[in-house]
């Protein structure tokens, strides 16, 4: 990768950070909010997730007609639904609604050293190693 | 950008799609927050560099967002820390084990139309719900 790479890898970074603050997800108040459906609901999340899923949906259909040598594009093919993946995305949903972060939103309060951040990073690479060590997990590629 | 609106949710949205669109055509892999995490704790992996940067950015283009607008530096902390460290240990777990996370399967797979992130997705929606219920009539 070249140095003009690294520099719009970084700003992909910076438009996903700025994503996540403007639209209110890095609040667990609100990702929360979301999430208690029987309190008073709060429906920010769902027009978070259409506009991300709809810009990238979009966006790789248009992309995939430019591949060529300098844009490899990765498979998008769904894997088998195994046990792996019921079992760990049911512990994430468990993680997920104690704390109200997900991986983004919590690396994105690191800048502004938030306790909770702070804390929860740490313990969420510790999360990472254990399911790397004694899951099998990120064995591939 | 005081008052928070629908709206802010809808143009975030499409700024996050937007990043992981072009992380996706830099990098060729699917650039879910927590397999781009995961994988720098692999002494291992080949190519830091991108997802040390692309994370860099992440954490400077929220701070940055806090500092300029008022309803982005909103944070309602709703557990005490020790639920928090809790929650960060399962969220490490088990995003690894499944895969992917709100990103990964939520925003790419999902995107992209791919059954195993839909049914991730489907699952840790609604086990987060039924976390979140079972929390606030136990403990709060």
């Amino acid at each position: 990768m070249k140095a003009g790479r690294f520099f719009l890898i970084f700003l992909a970074g910076a438009l996903f950070g700025t994503g996540l603050a403007v639209s209110g997800m890095t609040d667990p108040g609100r990702v929360i909010g979301f999430l208690d459906i029987f309190g008073s609901w709060d429906p920010a999340l769902l027009f978070v997730m259409a506009g991300a899923v709809g810009v990238y949906g979009l966006g790789m259909l248009i992309l995939r007609r430019f591949q060529n040598q300098n844009l490899k594009l990765p498979s998008t093919a769904s894997s088998p639904i195994d046990r792996q993946l019921i079992i760990g995305a049911a512990i994430f949903g468990v993680g997920w609604g104690l704390g109200g972060f997900c991986p983004g939103p919590a690396l994105a309060n690191l800048g502004t050293l938030r306790i909770e951040a702070l804390l929860f990073v740490p313990a969420m690479a510790i999360g990472m190693l254990l399911a790397q060590r004694f899951f099998g997990a990120d064995q591939g590629r | 950008m005081a008052d928070y609106t629908l709206w802010h949710a809808l143009t975030g949205g499409i700024l996050i799609g937007l990043g992981s669109l072009l992380a996706t055509a830099l990098s060729g892999k699917i650039p879910g927050i927590s397999g781009v995490f995961g994988r720098l704790l692999i002494p291992a992996t080949p190519d830091k560099k991108w997802r040390f940067l692309f994370l860099l950015g992440l954490i400077g283009g929220a701070a940055l967002s806090f500092l300029l607008w008022d309803s982005a530096a909103l944070f309602r902390p709703m557990r005490p820390l020790v639920v928090m460290g809790l929650a960060g240990l399962l969220v490490g777990l088990g995003t690894r084990i499944g895969g992917g996370c709100t990103s990964g399967h939520g925003v790419c797979g999902v995107g992209t139309g791919a059954k195993d992130s839909i049914a991730a997705t489907l699952i840790f929606v609604g086990v987060a719900m039924v976390t979140v219920l079972i929390y606030n009539r136990a403990v709060l």
